[in-house]
């Protein structure tokens, strides 16, 4: 990661900035100003080559007399860090951090002012004694610069430990980081004469020693510099509450902070790359199962958005602290079990059954009271919605796994038997055959007076309804198994080499766009672009007039489900076993759910839940905003088909070879 | 395939896009009429107003009021102003309509992008020109040059990803070139039925639909933002902030960060709007949008809409491209 420009200092030897007292902040803190004439934007990186006044000191350089500067050990925008020695104490090597900053200011008004401030701040610094706050030793300003000089801390702060550590720490190390914390806050709150507000609480400012104590460091001493220069930098400081923004210092501000700060080290998740203020939209224990319900309760109240419900005092977040790590030992966990309930599975009982002589692959249709459903048993079987009751069944000579659909009194089906046949709903007698050169796995569509239906003879047929003859045929790289998708007189199909294609109502193709393996499924069309997955284990999102790709979303396994389109998401399942929700417009995840097996079938949204069958044999019921299971249903095998719904029935088959009828 | 490509903007006999578009130190005489596909950046103001407004230079030519343009195509008008207030402009703003048309069909696209840089000295105007130049010449190598492809296949990549590698390209060209210095972008590509957007900062795209609804759809990465939505202030606390200038996302940050990339369908027959904060932040949007209605002519609805800025006081650059859907 890169560093952040706040963090441009060697983290080693830092030093401390306090804002004392409740005063109006006179320093700005945060992020880029734009646009207005009196603030620009500093550069980071100050040190320009030529640049007199901003030389570096030379190693061997002796220091108001005093610091012999050994090495340069950290460059910032204000100046550099040195490694000194302390020459008062010849006998002895004692070694010291040299911060110097450099004074960037024109005016003299505000150069002495920095000055001012800098001495005004140092000597409170110098004042302070806790084992986690460095001690100073020495400041002055020398010609156009000031120095302080303060302890070395053997260490590293925790945003480096963060970046060369992998995985969580453990609980209980960062309850004892935070109760140090905790510590060395309220000793700064309760400073007399008045209470000191760190106002920069974050990991790189957090040191931890060889003895894991924690020390506080800051170069917020430096800010005074920065402002002189007029500038500042880029970028939130993510750690901050909202009233910072507003020129509010209080205790609450360093508590809040320290949640945020809590919060990256549990989770990982840097603050400063999210927008502000959006802890909250990154739940601890979401991210972090491993952390206690409790820890999780502290850090949350450390982080409100209001101060008054926040944590009044550092000494109240410590108690708070403290009894979660007596109790985590202690006590068993309470379990989160907030997520509704779902249903037990034998609780949903099944309207009716109906059991084919082979696998029920394909989707069911509705239409009109009655149920059509094709089996792996060639047959095709008209069944009374409301009961179940068999109407007749219509023999091909092939398997059907696509789904029929009913036009105008007439049933049309696909078949492995090469044909599409016609089938009166009334009689269940033939009315025409189409034939095609290979199996027909397609289902077809209806539209203007055709029949649009992909073979696996490589061709789009459109079949005239009144004629029964081919009006046209486009001729794919490979078999086409996909449901064609018509909107617009445009007609959408995958086939098995990959291809995606568009043709208009003369069988022109308008464009082609290729994936990487067999697409399947069937597209989708919505508000001008089309939606399809492919078992090259993406899904795809492309311009519908264009036939360019706007972008792809990477699945665990290739997928054979189509996509459904709702508000703004997609749904659609794939073979690594999860029911995915995208955002339609970026692919954005919103949530997914994982089931025990493939998911083949293409999920259906009905009022505010989808519904979608997985190879683990349950049909399932989620809430389609939040992915949350409502119920599941069990089958004795495969569901490998999209429900259809009707009057708040939901009917499907399974390769159990069973259709059922639930009631939702 | 194609049996020939017409340019039906800009200068006819030349590139619809500046090889090298002007370089912000380059103080050469901008005319009043730019020809699309131009970087405008760092123009001076004229010394009578304060204005530049960008035309297409033949535009009109096809516009017949009251009848639709044919072929459909994007028409769009770019302008700018360096406010009333500032010294010198730090915007950026690159315009591109282009349209592949054959006696079959016709194939416009429409890439624009408008780039506000920040703080002063000399970093506001290179951060936003580096950040422009930056996301135009990825656009026009990935995405423009296969539109003449005499293969007709589109690219295989996707155009989100395109405009995220784009953004990236960019943050780390002004990492490296103008250390210290920031930049808003908004870029968005119109193509077929959709447009994409690619945003970081607070510059807006709007559309305004036929039926006069005014639409934002880029999302500020404002603190102000931000505080409004945790309703720590209200909308009209946060057009008077003192910290409403204060950006948590920008082109140039030393975090790795995300743009906003998201696609959504055209307003057909409506437009697109693009602006700095110079306008959106000045001209109440009611009034931007009357402006636009009651202005046919983009020419002058730009002109206008930089006049409501300069009227309101000026306070910052104002940048704008106007789109005109098919």
């Amino acid at each position: 990661m890169l560093p952040a420009a706040s963090q441009i200092f060697s983290s080693v030897f830092m030093f401390l900035l306090f804002q004392v007292g409740h005063r109006h902040l006179s320093i700005l803190l945060w992020s880029s100003f734009r646009g207005r004439p009196n603030l620009s934007t500093q550069q980071i990186t100050q040190n320009l080559p030529g640049q007199e006044a901003d030389k570096q000191l030379i190693s061997g350089e002796l220091l108001v007399n005093r610091y012999l500067i050994q090495n340069v050990i950290g460059v910032g925008g204000m100046g550099s860090v040195y490694r000194a020695r302390d020459m008062h104490f010849p006998s002895a090597v004692r070694l010291v951090a040299v911060k110097e900053m450099i004074n960037h200011s024109r005016d003299a008004l505000v150069r002495q002012t920095i000055v001012q401030n800098f001495e005004r701040e140092a000597n409170i610094l110098v004042s302070l004694s806790h084992p986690a706050v460095p001690r100073i030793f020495d400041y002055f300003t020398h010609e156009d610069r000031s120095y302080l000089v303060m302890e070395c801390v053997n260490g590293k702060d925790l945003e480096a430990i963060l970046s060369e550590s992998q995985g969580f720490f453990p609980e209980d190390q960062v309850i004892e980081w935070a109760i140090q914390l905790c510590d060395v806050l309220q000793y700064l709150h309760t400073h007399k004469p008045e209470p000191i507000i760190f106002r920069d609480m974050k990991p790189s400012n957090v040191m931890v020693n060889q003895y894991n104590q924690i020390i506080l460091i800051d170069f917020g001493i430096a800010k005074a510099f920065k402002f002189g220069q007029k500038g500042t930098m880029i970028g939130t400081e993510g750690y901050s509450p909202p009233e910072q923004y507003r020129g509010e210092a209080s205790p609450l501000v360093d508590i809040y902070a320290l949640g945020a700060t809590l919060h990256h080290l549990i989770t990982r998740r840097d603050p400063r790359v999210e927008p502000p203020f959006t802890f909250a939209e990154r739940p601890i224990r979401q991210i972090n199962p491993a952390i206690s319900i409790e820890l999780e309760a502290v850090i949350n109240t450390a982080l409100q958005y209001n101060p008054t419900e926040r944590f009044q005092t550092a000494e109240a977040m410590k108690e708070a602290l403290m009894n979660v790590a007596r109790k985590t030992g202690a006590l068993t966990r309470i379990s989160m079990g907030t997520s509704s309930i779902a249903a037990a599975p034998s609780t949903i009982k099944p309207l009716w059954t109906f059991e084919c002589e082979d696998q029920v692959r394909g989707s069911v249709a509705y239409d009109g009271g009655y149920i059509y459903v094709g089996s792996y048993d060639n047959n095709l079987y008209t069944l009374q919605a409301d009961n179940g009751k068999f109407i007749w069944k219509y023999p091909t000579d092939g398997g059907i796994v696509s789904k029929p659909i009913v036009y105008d009194g007439v049933v049309y089906f696909g078949s492995e038997d090469h044909r599409v046949h016609s089938v009166s709903v009334r009689s269940g007698k033939i009315i025409s055959t189409y034939y095609t050169d290979g199996p027909v796995r397609s289902s077809p569509r209806i539209a203007e007076g055709h029949i649009f239906v992909g073979s696996d003879d490589g061709f789009l047929h459109a079949v005239n309804l009144l004629s029964n003859r081919r009006a046209w045929r486009v001729e794919a790289s490979g078999p086409v198994r996909s449901t064609p998708f018509i909107t617009n007189e445009q007609v959408f199909f995958g086939c098995e080499s990959g291809e995606v294609f568009c043709v208009d109502f003369r069988g022109q193709v308008k464009w082609r766009f290729k994936a990487k393996r067999a697409v399947t499924s069937s597209p989708v069309v919505s508000q001008g672009a089309v939606f399809f997955t492919s078992l090259d284990a993406q899904i795809y999102a492309v311009d519908a007039k264009s036939g360019w790709v706007t972008w792809r979303f990477r699945m665990g396994k290739g997928s054979l489900s189509s996509p459904c389109r709702v508000d703004n998401l997609v749904i659609f399942g794939s073979a690594d076993g999860i029911i995915y929700c995208l955002d339609a417009g970026n692919a954005k995840e919103i949530w997914r759910y994982q089931t025990d097996h493939q998911v083949s079938g293409s999920p259906l949204i009905y009022k505010d839940s989808v519904y979608c069958g997985s190879a683990d044999g349950y049909m399932y019921c989620l809430e389609y905003r939040t992915g949350r299971l409502r119920w599941k249903f069990q089958t004795g095998a495969p569901i490998t088909a999209a429900p259809v719904i009707n009057s708040d029935v939901l009917y499907f088959g399974s390769n159990d070879h069973i259709v059922y009828a639930i009631p939702v | 395939m194609f049996d020939f490509i017409k340019k039906l903007f800009g200068q006819k006999s030349e590139p619809a896009v500046a090889d090298h578009p002007t370089a912000p130190e380059d103080e050469q005489e901008k005319s009043a009429a730019l020809p699309v596909g131009e970087v405008f950046s760092d123009v001076e103001p004229s010394e009578s107003e304060q204005i530049l407004t960008a035309p297409l230079a033949d535009a009109q030519d096809f516009v017949n009021p009251g009848g639709a343009v044919e072929p459909a195509q994007f028409i769009s008008v770019v302008g700018q102003s360096v406010g009333k207030q500032r010294d010198h402009n730090e915007d950026t703003l690159f315009a591109l309509s282009a349209i592949l048309a054959t006696d079959a069909s016709s194939q416009p696209l429409g890439i624009y992008i408008i780039a506000d840089g920040m703080g002063g000295h000399q970093h506001g105007e290179l951060a936003s020109g580096v950040a422009a130049k930056t996301v135009a010449n990825h656009l026009i190598n990935r995405l423009y040059a296969p539109f003449y492809s005499l293969d007709p296949e589109p690219p295989s990549d996707p155009l989100q990803e395109m405009m995220k590698d784009a953004i990236s390209e960019a943050q780390r060209m002004v990492i490296k070139q103008v250390p210290g210095g920031g930049t808003t972008l908004t870029a968005v590509v119109l193509l077929g039925e959709q447009m994409t957007l690619a945003h970081v900062g607070d510059s807006r795209a709007y559309l305004i639909h036929p039926d006069n609804r005014f639409q934002l759809i880029s999302h500020d990465h404002s603190l102000v933002q931000r505080l409004v939505e945790l309703g720590q202030i209200t909308d009209e606390e946060a057009l008077t902030h003192p910290q409403r200038n204060v950006v948590y996302r920008a082109i140039g940050q030393m975090e790795p960060f995300e743009p906003d990339i998201s696609t959504l369908p055209l307003p057909k027959g409506g437009y697109i709007l693009l602006c700095s904060d110079g306008l959106w932040g000045v001209v109440p949007e009611n009034k931007v949008l009357s402006i636009i209605r009651e202005n046919s002519d983009l020419g002058e609805a730009s002109r206008l809409l930089l006049k409501a800025a300069n009227d309101n006081g000026g306070p910052d650059n104002i940048s704008l491209v106007l789109v005109k859907c098919p």
